[in-house]
């Protein structure tokens, strides 16, 4: 038990939180550059490899394009599935082939990874679903490659929704960074758990959940932003 | 300029397969607009995406330009592609990109450096009437507004051909007009061929200079619309000019007679009157002009004998005029 009148307790509880929320916004914003830098690709390609997509067939093979497709609904599926506490540890051996370590804050990022890039390439794949047909079909009259319809039309034209997908996206990596925290990754959660849980600190579960509250809001709040500047070019 | 040969295109399973285009042939001269009139599900817009193989065909061969495109590899047909622009009934224009962007769209595929991108972009903006638009992004403009920067990306990369997919049926009649008055301006100041399809008869009528009919997958007439005009018979021709159902009075025999070329001024009327003393009323009448010259079509109303009636209209066909009998007591 924490005695809220003792003395540097407020001082305490500033550091505590200050250290937590840094290692939190690590955790969620390498996690989340590496989900971006996999996922987007991922959900390009789970809709290209559809039938009639832009790279249905690749190396002229459509049986090719079916197989990757397969392999990658099934990765994403799985990856969708599996409970984050289970996952976590399941890919113990993976982070420390990685990292080197399993516990701490870096080797945290990678499970979090894992289970942020199947949902964010759901959300990619919707969002690219969405943009018009007519569109490819315009860059392929003028003789556009596969790459330049994908670079030029399809992420562009889908930004909107993509963002907005993102900001979902960081709110669930926010929410698996607390579990983390229970297994030694450090952050808000592991702030939570040692003070606000073992050591019944009302004062510090109140706090963690006022600054995560505090992140989640702005991130949203910035994301939602972002993609109504986008579309108000649109209206 | 286009050779469009045996194309055959069929969609679906073998179970439920539908023909859509039943091994078409046309042929599109250099430098002519030629027009592909149809109902819907006719097979026009099939058509015209095979032209640049958006639509690749069962069967049969497209040449543009002096090259075969269905026996092309990937990276060969997309350069070939650049020397062909096409417009869409919805515009497709990018709505992450301004005007001027969209134009450097055709550019940049084309792999043009950033400075020769603004200018080219600048140059066919101005062509097309939209330089004052230049950064506005297209959910604020017009529909006319949007088929001007269609057509100018369409532009950009400098094509021979431009293929006109319904470019004005999701516009309103006066719209429509100016963008045919921008198409005909683009025809004959940069020599480019046009191949369009609409099922509008008036836009065969106010740009085409030929014109080919597809019902049902198949071509069933085609050739120059002056020639049209002369065919006994043709469809197209009296869809260009619509002189609506047949009503013959009583005792009377109906005939078409088209004035074409030259003819188009010849006192007929008076004529028949005088030399031939037959009372003469008019049914109906449509004029226009077509491909430079004055074309019409009047639908008359003749009293009096069969045998004077035929006297009276070889007469006529003996001045080179297409008369056709369309109603009447042995018509």
């Amino acid at each position: 038990m924490i005695d809220p009148s003792a003395p540097g307790f407020w001082s305490d509880l500033f550091q505590v939180l200050l250290i937590g929320t840094g290692q939190t916004l690590y955790m969620v914003g390498v996690a989340l550059l590496v989900t971006i830098i996999v996922g987007l690709p991922l959900g390009i390609l789970l809709v290209g490899t559809e039938k009639g997509g832009l790279f249905s067939a690749p190396f002229g093979s459509r049986r090719a394009g079916v197989v990757i497709n397969r392999i990658l609904d099934f990765v994403v599926n799985l990856g969708r599935s599996v409970p984050f506490i289970i996952l976590m540890i399941a890919v113990i051996p993976f982070t420390r082939l990685i990292v080197g370590t399993f516990i701490g804050s870096t080797a945290a990022i990678v499970p979090l990874s894992l289970v942020a890039i199947p949902f964010f390439a759901r959300m990619v794949e919707i969002a690219i679903k969405e943009v018009e047909p007519g569109l490819s079909e315009a860059a392929d009259s003028l003789g556009a490659t596969s790459w330049q319809i994908v670079r030029k039309v399809l992420v562009p034209e889908a930004l909107p929704s993509i963002l907005l997908g993102l900001a979902t996206t960081v709110t669930s990596i926010i929410n698996f960074s607390a579990m983390v925290g229970t297994v030694a990754g450090g952050g808000l959660g592991d702030v939570a758990f040692r003070y606000g849980y073992q050591r019944y600190s009302t004062i510090h579960m109140v706090a963690v959940i006022i600054v995560i509250y505090l992140i989640v809001q702005a991130l949203a709040a910035l994301a939602a932003w972002g993609a109504r500047r986008l579309q108000r070019q649109n209206s | 300029m286009i050779a469009i040969t045996d194309v055959t295109k069929t969609f679906g399973r073998a179970d439920r397969r539908v023909t859509a285009l039943d091994n078409v042939s046309l042929a599109v001269e250099r430098g002519e607009i030629f027009g592909v009139a149809g109902q819907s599900g006719a097979g026009k817009s099939t058509l015209i995406r095979t032209v640049n193989l958006l639509e690749r065909p069962d069967s049969g061969s497209i040449e543009v330009d002096g090259r075969v495109l269905t026996s092309l590899g990937a990276a060969e047909l997309r350069s070939a592609r650049r020397g062909i622009g096409m417009i869409f009934q919805h515009f497709n224009l990018l709505t992450s990109r301004t005007v001027q962007g969209n134009v450097e769209l055709a550019l940049e595929i084309v792999g043009v450096d950033v400075r020769e991108r603004r200018r080219r972009a600048a140059e066919i903006l101005d062509l097309v009437g939209l330089s004052s638009k230049a950064c506005v992004y297209p959910g604020q403009l017009s529909g006319g507004q949007k088929q001007r920067v269609g057509i100018a990306r369409a532009l950009a990369a400098k094509p021979s051909v431009l293929l006109s997919d319904e470019a004005t049926s999701a516009l309103d009649p006066e719209t429509t007009r100016s963008i045919l008055a921008l198409l005909k301006t683009i025809n004959s100041e940069l020599g480019l061929t046009v191949l369009l399809i609409t099922h509008e008869m008036d836009v065969v009528k106010t740009i085409c200079d030929s014109a080919a009919l597809l019902e049902g997958g198949r071509v069933t007439e085609t050739g120059n619309l002056v020639d049209l005009i002369r065919t006994p018979g043709s469809r197209l021709a009296r869809d260009l000019f619509p002189l609506g159902e047949v009503h013959t009075p009583a005792g009377h025999t109906v005939v078409d007679i088209t004035f074409s070329g030259g003819l188009a001024d010849r006192p007929v009327i008076a004529q028949l009157a005088r030399v031939h003393g037959l009372d003469v009323s008019i049914l109906g009448a449509a004029v226009e002009t077509i491909g430079g010259n004055q074309a019409g079509r009047t639908r008359l109303a003749l009293p009096g004998a069969r045998d004077d009636i035929d006297r009276a209209l070889a007469d006529l066909r003996g001045q080179g005029l297409l008369v056709e009998v369309v109603g009447g007591a042995d018509a």
